[in-house]
């Protein structure tokens, strides 16, 4: 076996057989078909039409033109073209160009196929991070007719942007404060029991769920009813039962400020205590062993002990949530679009594009972001270069 | 501490044990179903609500309908019903599978076969590139949104299903390419070798070989590329836009919370809709996703 298939590619000199070639020239036909319908808003509809009329059925097809008939079949006829194009294509592209390069002489292949290989990640790279980051730098600078200005740059040191600036940072520190803290507590006290995966699950399943889902979650547990009414917002009805007036936690300034951040917190936490766990566990047992017979208290360990030797760990969740936390939007802008002193950035840039159609404003609140993040970018090129030089 | 001098005298071998001195005490025992409710009530809030009786829910409190669970009346499945036609759930669903799964695979493929070859394919400037790839990592995607909202006007991709697949797939690519790139760098040299001896190209080594032995990298990122688009919102609100026959869940949800603030039978059902999937995945595939996020928390 071994011997004819040395052979084989000795006497064909290439390896993928001819037939994948045309196969997946074939197959990237159809894709680029595919594509086309992709593309067009209502592709589903006229495929399906166009369908229905070769069959015959010329009402059913004036029907699905007109935004009527059997508009579900027209959305799965386009759901299963997506995923075959989406799927498929991409898989015929590098097949394609990978066995063409193979055909070419083995000097030349050599020296082609690894950018056959990393083409398509660096193409999208570029064009969908590298270029728009530095445009998006650059248009901070324009106003609305193209002309140079500083005015987006000055605005953000007045008023409503000052207090928007002022939240994110409240944000960052608390929120991943928060978050970290809770996971580092969470993590040390599960170490300790026995069904300790399972507890782990409750707090780690928030993870999963969407942002504007747990938001929903957590305005149900803020919900607030007139005095006459019951509450049946679990906070409200804990707090009136305690013959306090009713609160309007998420839409009241300030105090929807920490109640949007507990949201954050609560999903975040079980990301922060999977990773400290993992480091808590990586503690080796002789160094607590010699602690305890030393007679140090389970506190001295924990601080004096646990927390130096998982420092690393802990630095790097808190980029994590930070690098998160400072991005945040989908909560404050599906709580209240920041009506109440509680916007951040992230909504008011996306707010400055859609509402105010302010390019240049909206691209100088990027740039914050990008700028607060310069220094962990710096942090991850200086870990990565000491690693490679090792 | 007490405790901890009778752990002392304690056994060796039970090395569980000596980690955990005060191993379930009742306080300890205590806090920690404590803190597992806390972290587990305000969802079971929701899904209980979202079966009940819509006259009800604003005249009781949850609590109540599960104290009362056996009375006529209490229970329904119309809430889901109505959501699904009524409120485009049932098309978001639709939509959210058709943006997710692409959108998960497409990248990983890219990924895979970038980092292999950065891995294992020596090329002049490789270097210097994945230098570029670690850099990205941390760009904020909202640097790409005006620029990249202003090229799709252009090129008719705005609203489009290609149009969100591409741009979901290049703001996971650093990602994937990092971890791919850790763990491929890991596998043993002679396997490459005694492939390139046996005249395997470098195409076939990949699919022979690199591609089966990375798979557990390739489902960790996979699990996580997955939860991340599913949940998403930006992205689907600025490339895909409000369109109704466009919209993915978190969408929908959001449109849900503006104008029918009040309807919480509507918004409970809808927002356990989006939750199905995301946590059928990550429950039955945790193992996979605590790996990834061991290995990728610098995102």
């Amino acid at each position: 076996m071994a011997q004819d298939r040395a052979q084989g590619s000795a006497s064909e000199s290439f390896g993928t057989p001819r037939w994948v070639l045309v196969a997946s020239l074939i197959g990237l036909l159809f894709a680029a078909l595919g594509v086309t319908v992709l593309i067009d808003p209502h592709g589903g509809q006229n495929l399906l039409a166009a369908i229905y009329e070769r069959l015959g059925n010329a009402a059913g097809a004036d029907a699905l033109r007109n935004g009527q008939g059997d508009q579900f079949f027209a959305k799965l006829l386009l759901a299963a073209i997506a995923l075959l194009v989406g799927v498929g294509g991409i898989w015929l592209l590098f097949t394609s160009a990978a066995t063409i390069v193979e055909r070419f002489p083995p000097r030349i292949r050599d020296r082609i196929i690894p950018w056959v290989f990393i083409a398509p990640a660096l193409v999208l790279l570029t064009i969908y991070l590298v270029y728009p980051a530095v445009s998006t730098v650059i248009q901070s600078f324009f106003d609305q007719k193209g002309v140079f200005t500083l005015a987006n740059w000055a605005s953000l040191g007045k008023g409503e942007f000052l207090e928007i600036l002022r939240n994110n940072i409240i944000w960052l520190v608390v929120a991943t404060a928060g978050s970290v803290g809770l996971g580092l507590l969470v993590a040390a006290l599960f170490d300790r029991i026995r069904r300790e995966s399972l507890a782990k699950v409750f707090i780690f399943t928030p993870l999963a769920i969407s942002l504007v889902g747990a938001t929903v979650i957590w305005k149900f547990v803020y919900a607030i009813q007139p005095p006459s009414e019951p509450q049946f917002g679990l906070l409200n009805a804990i707090w009136t039962a305690f013959g306090n007036k009713a609160v309007a936690w998420s839409t009241t300034f300030p105090i929807n400020l920490p109640a949007e951040m507990l949201i954050m917190i609560w999903l975040q936490t079980g990301f922060a205590m999977v990773v400290l766990s993992a480091a808590i566990k990586g503690v080796s047992v002789e160094v607590l062993e010699a602690a305890r017979l030393d007679g140090a208290s389970e506190r001295q360990i924990f601080f004096g002990i646990i927390i130096p030797l998982i420092r690393g760990s802990i630095v790097t969740v808190t980029t994590t949530v930070a690098i998160a936390t400072l991005k945040i939007f989908d909560i404050v802008f599906s709580v209240s679009g920041g009506l109440n002193h509680d916007n951040v950035v992230a909504v008011r840039m996306f707010q400055e594009m859609f509402q105010f159609f302010n390019t240049g404003r909206a691209a100088a609140l990027a740039t914050i972001l990008f700028i607060a993040v310069l220094p962990v970018m710096i942090l991850n090129l200086r870990n990565f270069r000491r690693q490679a030089a090792m | 501490m007490a405790a901890s001098a009778n752990a002392v005298t304690g056994t060796k071998a039970r090395s569980r044990f000596w980690r955990a001195p005060m191993l379930e005490s009742l306080p300890l025992r205590l806090s920690v179903v404590v803190i597992c409710l806390l972290w587990t009530v305000p969802t079971a809030g929701l899904l209980v609500t979202s079966f009940r009786n819509p006259q009800l829910i604003t005249k009781t409190g949850w609590w109540d309908g599960l104290l009362n669970a056996f009375q006529p009346n209490q229970w329904t499945l119309n809430n889901y019903a109505s959501v699904l036609s009524g409120d485009n759930m049932g098309t978001a669903f639709l939509n959210s599978l058709i943006v997710t799964i692409p959108s998960t695979v497409i990248p990983i493929t890219i990924a895979a076969f970038a980092a292999y070859a950065f891995a294992w394919i020596p090329f002049r400037g490789r270097g210097i590139l994945f230098i570029i790839v670690v850099a990205l990592l941390v760009v904020p995607l909202q640097m790409a949104l005006i620029p990249i909202l202003k090229l799709y006007s252009g090129a008719s991709l705005y609203g489009t299903f290609l149009g969100i697949w591409l741009a979901h797939t290049a703001f996971g690519l650093p990602l994937a390419i990092f971890l791919l790139y850790n763990f491929m760098s890991q596998l043993p040299r002679d396997l490459f070798e005694s492939a390139s001896i046996d005249g395997a190209t470098a195409f076939q080594t990949f699919i022979g070989l690199v591609l089966p032995l990375s798979l557990p990298a390739l489902g960790a990122f996979a699990i996580f590329q997955f939860l991340w688009v599913w949940n998403d919102l930006l992205v689907a609100l600025v490339f895909l836009g409000p369109g109704k026959d466009v919209q993915v869940m978190p969408t929908a949800l959001y449109n849900m919370i503006g104008p029918r603030g009040g309807a919480w039978h509507l918004l409970t059902a809808g927002a356990f809709l989006t939750m199905i999937v995301p946590l059928g995945v990550f429950l039955a595939l945790q193992r996979f996703f605590v790996r990834g996020i061991l290995a990728g928390s610098v995102k």
